[in-house]
């Protein structure tokens, strides 16, 4: 029974219909739902009221137990906000008391994160970069604006939108420049005040789109294209992953790394930490703009 | 710190490195770049196999300048030695097996990125085994579903690979969820992250009684996940399409590693943060069992029922997970092992059946279905003879791989005893004779004589890789099979340092 | 019952969060609003971590006065850890909306069971 559901919550066509429907495939059946591509009326098919509302019911129950279960385990957990709790030890205090002299950031996190719990820090990254690359499978069209993934003739269904609006240039204009400007700060401050390499990254991607909206692609390619961005992204994955790589294995052979902390509060302190933003906040900054890219144009323009 | 020591962290890195490259180089030189590095991280991980067996013990790798409760590291020990050197090695065999198929499959402009997406998920595997710290494990199980994920819908020109990745991707989500959220309790009853200092903090509170029912709460969270994410019966109804629809080498893939990678990190969960008492305590081993049972008896029988010869091998995907389960629900060291067995014996043997099965694909014409694969193994009569070496050790014939697990799952159950006696001898009785159906059934298939009339279609000359790739696939399968003593000692010694 | 239940109101309502997007990314069929379950649902995971690190009284632990003495700052480690998690939540985000795109494309529905089905249609 359990099972019977599971396959039909997952789409598996064993659902007990009303005449006996063995769960290989039924040839009439099979022509009827053919013939829906043509005229694609959504989804009525004869069982789907009934079903409908055991999903409904069953959404439900499911919610709420989980909902039940999960209130339950969090009345028996620490209270919120007290400073004996559990996690307030040994870790908690080290990590703040002695990170200024350890990693060298004035802000305690992004020591912690691009120092103390660097490997994360390193997955993390790949996790973005194994995304984008997902996503450029899923959406780059060819050099013939083709995309095979689909065999569609064209992938672009939005029309590339003529950049005319003097309003959206203007403003661009007066704004490009600042967040510019803000996202690099963001970047660079990273171990000195709140921020670091991913939402710098984020604000400079944002950046980028803001000008590929106002003045178009054609002066977007110019200075950035597919090529551009790869390399770009290999340069900056493959720094992160030597610098590291040199890191922890200083780190586990007991040796020392060499890597100067520098005056805490400096803008050049902290070891590590600037060159790793930097690289994180150009990797953060390209990806989002090839988010942006993929997804309305299937790339980056024509001339890729 | 001896040199050796450095090589498993040296795997990562280089993997990572690998991936990246793979990115802007042309397909075949991506090809040569992810070959190569697979081949090296298999010898420079023998090394470290060889070096844990001979000092006996583990060891800790900081990733970083600062130790325990502070900083990452991984550990190595016999067992994830193992597994770090098995895991490149079938990944190179497998790869070769479908090399063929990758460059008809993919888009031409995006093979590269098939090995970067083959790196990248390596990177994620290796550190899922070696990783001594609950969030790394939780960022590389991500990257883990993304990659594995992108393997699947890799194969450009079907719509189904689509859909099976959306519905992939939607219980792998639904798994790291609810993973993320075990660790997130753990966190704020233990305050820590490393597995070390929170498995000493979990047997405090164990002995105190303190936040007895969170803990209870998180091992199922856990378990839960974790069975999600490797296909465990019932949340499997996403793994046929999935691993049926992708191209060749990444089925093997996704059957032989991807899934066994979760169970790993589930079986390091309990064995190194929960302790393996508490768990047997929870009882949730006891629903593992019949998980693991209903695997079995279910994948067997929708196996049996599948015309179509990469369905029906990942239905017996689904049968043998139901092993691994099994072994792990006994609640016993062990049993353990066993499932530890099950899961070698699972990798070496199904990439060799996919692989082989991609063979007969291209030998009758691109089908798969049974119909059209008549006398397969006899235009090819070097994946004839491999396919059915895979079979008689998927069925569990003496002197074949798939024997050992069963004798050792056996054996475990004869000492343990209870009521999961009776059910795991039935459990194994039906799947052994349902397998030996299937199989045989899908032998005799390949090996039928077509009538005349009908000339057996031209199959492109099988390349040299293939070649050696099925035949050491085949070679491994027997070696394992008949002496099978120091892999069954390596992962005891292994198991017993985990605790 | 333990005796916390309303004092930890920022699990409670995380929790309570969680829920609904773990039902929505489970047994919604609308691919689009299973990714909006899939954020909530992390997002609501961020929010329990987040409120784990608070404690009251306390500032965010950026050492900008000197003082390097613990009982002024809050935990830093929940925030890295939602750092992390944020990052990867917005790949998988990213990665399943490429996916939607695609499939919306092919079978001009959001419908996951329409689409198995249409799928298998073309399949034969």
């Amino acid at each position: 029974m359990i099972a019977l559901f599971i396959n039909w919550v997952e789409g598996e066509d064993t659902v007990p219909v009303p005449e006996k429907d063995s769960p290989s495939r039924n040839p009439g059946r099979e022509k009827r739902h053919s013939t829906k591509v043509s005229n694609r009326v959504g989804s009525s098919s004869s069982h789907t009221k009934e079903l409908t509302l055991l999903y409904d019911v069953l959404s439900v129950v499911v919610c709420l137990t989980v909902i039940c279960a999960l209130l339950v385990t969090v009345s028996w957990l620490p209270k919120f906000g007290s400073s004996d709790n559990p996690a307030e030890n040994e870790v908690y205090t080290r990590y703040v008391e002695s990170e200024l002299r350890e990693a060298g950031a004035v802000n305690t996190v992004a020591g912690m994160i691009l120092d103390y719990r660097a490997f994360d820090t390193l997955g993390e990254s790949n996790v973005l970069f194994v995304a984008v690359v997902s996503v450029i499978i899923l959406l780059r069209a060819d050099r013939k604006g083709k995309n095979h993934t689909l065999n569609l003739p064209e992938l672009a269904t939005t029309p590339e939108e003529k950049p005319d609006d003097e309003i959206l240039r203007f403003s661009a204009r007066i704004l490009i420049p600042a967040v510019l400007l803000f996202g690099i700060y963001v970047v660079l401050n990273g171990h000195l005040s709140a921020g670091g390499g991913f939402s710098g990254g984020a604000i400079l991607g944002g950046a980028m789109i803001l000008y590929v909206r106002a003045f178009g692609v054609e002066k977007m390619e110019k200075i950035f294209t597919f090529s551009t961005y790869k390399w770009i992204t290999f340069g900056a994955l493959m720094t992160y992953t030597l610098l590291k790589t040199w890191s922890f294995y200083t780190g586990a052979n007991g040796l020392e790394s060499g890597i100067p902390l520098g005056k805490p509060g400096a803008i050049l302190s902290g070891g590590l930490i600037l060159p790793l933003n930097i690289c994180v906040g150009l990797v953060v900054a390209c990806t989002m703009y090839a988010f942006y890219s993929l997804f309305s144009k299937g790339g980056f323009g024509n001339g890729q | 710190m001896a040199t050796v020591q450095n090589f498993p962290f040296a795997a990562i890195m280089l993997y990572l490195a690998g991936g990246v490259t793979c990115c802007v180089l042309k397909p075949k030189a991506s090809k040569v770049v992810c070959l190569l590095l697979n081949s090296l991280v298999t010898v420079l991980m023998f090394a470290v196999l060889l070096y844990t067996v001979r000092t006996g013990e583990s060891y800790v790798y900081w990733m970083g300048h600062f130790p325990a409760p502070w900083g990452n590291e991984i550990r190595i020990g016999p067992l994830e030695a193992l597994m770090g050197t098995a895991f490149p090695l079938i990944m190179t065999l497998t790869l070769l097996g479908g090399m063929e198929h990758i460059f008809e499959d993919v888009e031409p402009e995006k093979t590269n990125l098939y090995f970067t997406v083959v790196s990248l998920l390596m990177v994620a595997m290796l550190a899922l085994i070696f990783t001594n710290d609950l969030f790394t494990a939780y960022v590389f199980v991500e990257i883990n579903t993304i990659a594995s994920c992108a393997l699947v819908m890799l194969k450009y020109r079907s719509g189904r690979a689509l859909v099976a990745t959306t519905r992939y991707m939607m219980m792998s989500l639904l798994g790291s969820g609810l993973f993320l959220l075990g660790i997130v309790i753990l966190y704020s009853i233990t305050g820590h992250l490393l597995m070390e200092p929170m498995a000493r903090k979990i047997r405090e509170l164990f002995s105190t009684g303190n936040y007895a029912f969170p803990l209870t709460v998180t091992v199922g969270l856990f378990a839960v996940g974790m069975a999600l994410k490797s296909a465990l019966w019932p949340f499997s109804a996403w793994l046929p399409d999935a691993h049926s629809s992708a191209t060749v080498s990444s089925s093997g893939i996704l059957s032989g590693l991807v899934v066994k990678s979760y169970i790993i990190l589930l079986l390091k969960i309990f064995y190194r943060v929960i302790g393996i008492d508490l768990v047997y305590s929870s009882g949730i081993t006891n629903i593992l069992f019949l998980f693991g049972f209903g695997a079995i008896v279910f994948g067997s029988f929708y196996a049996l029922r599948e015309k179509d010869i990469k369905r029906m091998l990942a239905y017996s995907s689904v049968a043998q997970i139901g092993y691994i389960y099994l072994g792990i629900g006994i609640g016993t060291s062990l049993g353990a092992k066993a499932a530890c067995i099950q899961i070698l014996v699972h990798a070496i043997t199904k990439p060799l059946l996919f692989c082989t099965a991609g063979a007969f694909m291209s030998a009758s014409g691109g089908s798969r279905r049974f119909e059209n694969l008549r006398g397969a193994g006899r235009r090819d009569l070097l994946s004839g003879i491999a396919f059915t070496i895979g079979a008689l050790s998927m069925i569990g014939i003496p002197l074949f791989a798939g024997f050992i697990t069963k004798l050792h799952l056996t054996r475990s159950l004869f000492l343990f005893g209870t009521w999961k006696f009776w059910f795991g001898i039935a459990a194994l009785v039906i799947s052994t004779v349902l397998n030996t159906l299937y199989y045989l059934a899908a032998v005799s298939v390949l090996f039928q004589k077509v009538p005349g009339d009908s000339p057996p279609v031209e199959r492109p000359s099988a390349s040299l890789f293939y070649r050696c790739s099925v035949i050491i696939f085949s070679v491994l399968n027997l070696l394992y099979g008949i002496f099978s003593e120091p892999v069954t000692q390596i992962i005891q010694s292994g198991l017993s340092l985990f605790s | 019952m333990g005796s916390n239940l309303t004092s930890n109101y920022f699990e409670v309502t995380a929790v309570i969060c969680f829920s609904i997007g773990f039902t929505m990314l489970f047994l919604n069929k609308n691919l689009i609003k299973k990714v909006i379950g899939f954020n909530f649902m992390d997002s609501s995971i961020f929010l329990f971590l987040a409120s784990n690190g608070y404690i009251t009284g306390r500032i965010s632990p950026i050492i900008t006065n000197g003082s390097v003495a613990s009982e002024n700052y809050i935990n830093p480690i929940p925030a890295g850890l939602v750092l992390t998690g944020i990052v990867v939540s917005v790949s998988v985000s990213a990665f399943l909306l490429a996916l939607t795109t695609r499939l919306y494309l092919r079978y001009h529905t959001l419908d996951l069971d329409e689409m198995i089905r249409l799928s298998r249609a073309e399949d034969d």
